[in-house]
């Protein structure tokens, strides 16, 4: 049978009637399709795929167990690994991890993993009941700072293993960026809830509204009987540009703007109480994920017109390959080699304008790309109504602020020791956005699974050594 | 957990609920807020923890119905629960350890004024307070604000009550006429904006550094998102985590004011529904 060079198409809602509602873009591989595209795996029998994933799935076998029709298998191989297989089915950049191994992709399309994924996923979620291990309780006791990626991972390793665990959550709905800032569209939040729901049934606990650093401090966790603790607590804070008109009416960190869309549905006001004005000319700055899933929030409440506005080229933009795409279809506009100066308001203090400045690309910097550099004169105005800045985050400086001995670098990421996450302070360990800064969801859960090991070894231990 | 003990109605618009919050209680400073939720739709709000008793496991929350969810939050009783409730929130309020200071609180704002006055008179500061409110039906907390003063005098817009005028007259009034300027360390003023506004522009003439409670729109109250930027000396400051208590001879007011009124109407679309009895089958 001669290899097909493409991979099967993922079937999508239509983009102009997506543009209008929230309900998830890519609909998943059938049954038939996700047959034909296993198919064109070559079950290498080294295969690089496998090193391009940071958690190592074993991406071969799971492949090999759908040819054969034995889905459950399949979700097991995955899950052996990936803890949160639907999820990162739907938001991994395959096509810098795994895919970018695949040989296939010398000569044609290499396979489809992160899709495949997600159909054996998404099939246990219908056929399937993920079971519940037997849990024999060791009587020992964790402390899990933050309800995302790898708070989650790392608690539900851990009470497999017998402890008895509690997460800490701020906000009042536990998931992390998965509840507050990834959008419906791309990650429909029943996923992420049944996620939840099965840390939950592994007899974990979690205290939503419960900051720690304000409500209970690390060292009072200790007090309270906790032999360990993890911190899975991200990096939330948002960054502004510190230009002219920042804090008009009608500008938007992107957090702010995703939180009042994702975390409190703005989107359904007046069903929801959360409001959001979003206006009819949006201009988004920067081009990650993160900008990427709000200029199409944008696109979705009502705007003309949605704009991407990025100081850099299109090679450069960070997002995902398949959510630029995407926003492309969707019609949305990018302004590349642009950069907003300052923003202009009207009498009553609302967004009425951006100006911005031409770039030109320059020598590379220090982080590979070239580096943006104005053209003089080339300043103009944008015709905007809102502005949302996505300019990336950085961990929440409230817990180094609040431990003693906890360590953390000037950019705020705390300081671990890469293979296990312990940081400065005996027992703590941190990983995920915390240690790392803003990165992804595999990362995060990679992270999580690490320290749960290593907080295992520990205990079990009982080493007082750090 | 949040079950509310007791409610007290203090005047047709203002209630004080005392909630069972153990964790809360045990932290809580003067100064600092919690953030609650009433509804699953619900929105995230403010509110100041206007006292706290940490053998009791309580928080005091004493609110001004003026919208949505305080209107809901109005309608709950004891026995009932606040669904989510976390705290505390911000930066205690630095106060002086000796001296002599000023409160001034203008309507709701005498309820996160109290537990600043309350501590300050456990220091043995002399206090002098100024409370005020449009009419006499609607001033708060008086018997309390008066049991940590030394001084308290009231002030009524429609002259109703004591002094005729706003409380932000009745300071200046005082800086010329009675007190000795130099003698006064500092004014704490809590309430609406152009009250504090107008409250700072009266002690700076007299050169006196002043305290407020800056009120804006927030949503995660733990520097998540940037909502509750504030101009402050020329920088952006968020008040959830840099205050919300700030040098208001520094703040840029004319901003705090527009900000605060992004989301008008929303608001009403929002209250419409409340006077329709809350009901969402309405909509
Ligand atoms: C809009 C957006 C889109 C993204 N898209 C993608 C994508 O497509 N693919 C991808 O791989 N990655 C994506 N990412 C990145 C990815 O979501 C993050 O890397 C990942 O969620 C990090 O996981 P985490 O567990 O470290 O932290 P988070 O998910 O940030 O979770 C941390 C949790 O800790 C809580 N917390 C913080 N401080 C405290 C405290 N003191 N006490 C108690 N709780 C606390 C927070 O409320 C939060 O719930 C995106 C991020 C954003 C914002
Ligand atoms: C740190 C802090 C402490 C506060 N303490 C108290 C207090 O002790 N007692 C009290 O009565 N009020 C207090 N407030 C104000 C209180 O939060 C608002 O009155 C409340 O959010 C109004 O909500 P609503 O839905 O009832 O009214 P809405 O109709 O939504 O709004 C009415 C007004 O409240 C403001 N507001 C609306 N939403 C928010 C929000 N999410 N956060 C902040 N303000 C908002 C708006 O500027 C608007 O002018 C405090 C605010 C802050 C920031
Ligand atoms: S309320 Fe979100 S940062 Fe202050």
């Amino acid at each position: 049978m001669a290899l097909k060079k493409s991979r099967v198409e993922m079937p999508v809602q239509d983009s102009e009637a997506r543009k209008s509602n929230f309900d998830e873009v890519a609909l998943g591989y059938t049954e038939e399709m996700a047959l034909e595209e296993a198919a064109r795996c070559l079950n290498c029998k080294k295969p690089f795929c496998v090193e391009g994933c940071p958690v190592n799935v074993r991406i071969p076998e799971f492949i090999k167990l759908i040819t054969e029709k034995k889905y459950q298998e399949a979700i097991n191989v995955v899950k052996s690994t990936n803890s949160l297989p639907a999820v990162c089915g739907r938001v991994c950049p395959q096509e810098i991890q795994c895919e970018s191994k695949c040989i296939l992709g010398r000569r044609g399309e290499p396979v489809a993993i992160g899709r495949l994924e997600r159909f054996v996923a998404d099939w246990e979620m219908e056929h399937g009941n993920p079971e519940v291990p037997e849990i024999k309780p060791n009587g020992k006791k964790v402390a899990i700072v933050g309800a995302g990626p790898a708070g989650l991972t790392c608690a539900g390793d851990l009470a497999r293993l017998g402890y008895e665990v509690t997460i800490f959550e701020s906000l009042h709905e536990p998931g992390g960026v998965l509840i507050y800032g990834i959008p419906e569209f791309r990650l429909p939040k029943d996923i992420v809830r049944r996620e939840v729901d099965y840390v939950k049934r592994l007899g974990v606990k979690i205290e939503t509204s419960f900051i720690i650093g304000r409500t209970m401090t690390i060292e009072e966790l200790f007090d309270k009987g906790f032999d360990a603790v993890f911190i899975g607590s991200g990096a939330g804070l948002p960054m502004f540009m510190r230009i002219p008109g920042e804090n008009l009416n009608g500008v938007y960190s992107a957090n702010e703007y995703l939180t009042r869309i994702n975390l409190m549905k703005a989107y359904k006001f007046p069903e929801y109480d959360t409001p959001i004005v979003s206006g009819k000319k949006v201009a988004v700055v920067g081009a990650g994920n993160v900008a990427m899933d709000a200029v199409r929030c944008a696109l979705r409440l009502g705007a003309e017109k949605a704009m991407i506005v990025y100081r850099r080229g299109r090679e450069e933009m960070p997002a995902r390959a398949e959510e630029i795409h995407h926003a492309e279809e969707e019609g949305v506009e990018f302004h590349l080699l642009t950069k907003p100066v300052r923003i202009l308001g009207d009498e009553k203090g609302w967004v009425a304008g951006m100006e911005c400045i031409r770039m030109e690309l320059g020598e590379p910097d220090q982080s590979g790309r070239r580096r943006p550099v104005p053209i003089e004169g080339s300043e103009f105005v944008m015709d905007v109504d809102t502005v949302i800045m996505a300019l990336g985050t950085s961990p929440n400086p409230i817990l180094v602020q609040t431990t003693e001995g906890l360590d953390a670098h000037k950019w705020g990421g705390l300081i671990t020791k890469s293979e296990t996450g312990r940081t400065t302070k005996p027992r703590v360990w941190a990983g995920g956005d915390a240690v790392t800064g803003a990165a992804t969801v595999i990362l995060a859960m990679g992270a999580g699974k690490a320290a749960a090991k290593d907080i295992h070894e520990y205990l079990e231990s009982g080493s007082a050594d750090w | 957990m949040n079950q509310i003990l007791r409610k007290r109605v203090l005047t047709p618009v203002t209630k004080e609920i005392v909630v069972a919050a153990p964790h809360i209680a045990r932290k809580a400073q003067p100064g600092q807020f919690v953030i609650l939720r009433v509804s699953q739709e619900g929105e995230r709000i403010p509110l100041t923890i206007a006292d706290f008793d940490r053998d009791e496991g309580t928080i005091t929350l004493v609110y001004q119905e003026v919208g949505y969810t305080t209107r809901l939050l109005g309608k709950l009783e004891p026995h009932d629960h606040i669904l989510d409730l976390a705290g505390p929130l911000g930066l205690p309020a630095e106060l002086p350890d000796k001296g002599r200071v000023i409160a001034v609180g203008g309507g709701v704002g005498v309820a996160p004024l109290l537990p600043k006055c309350k501590e300050l008179h456990r220091r043995g500061i002399n206090l002098i307070s100024i409370i005020g409110a449009r009419s006499s039906d609607l001033i708060i907390l008086e018997d309390e604000m008066r049991a940590c003063s030394d001084e308290l005098h009231i002030c009524t817009d429609d002259g109703s009550r004591g002094f005729k005028g706003f409380v932000s007259d009745k300071l200046k009034q005082m800086l010329e006429t009675e007190l000795n300027p130099d003698e006064i360390d500092e004014v704490i003023a809590i309430g609406p904006i152009p009250m504090m506004k107008a409250t700072c522009a009266a002690a700076k003439e007299f050169g006196v550094k002043t305290w407020v409670s800056m009120n804006p729109i927030m949503v995660d109250g733990t520097g998540m998102c940037g909502a509750c930027r504030v101009t402050v000396g020329g920088e952006t400051k968020f008040a959830c985590v840099d205050g919300p208590m700030f040098d208001g001879h520094l703040v840029d007011w004319d901003e705090a004011w527009r900000r605060a009124n992004s989301y008008r109407e929303q608001e009403q679309i929002a209250n419409e529904r409340c006077r329709c009895g809350g009901d969402r089958q309405w909509l």
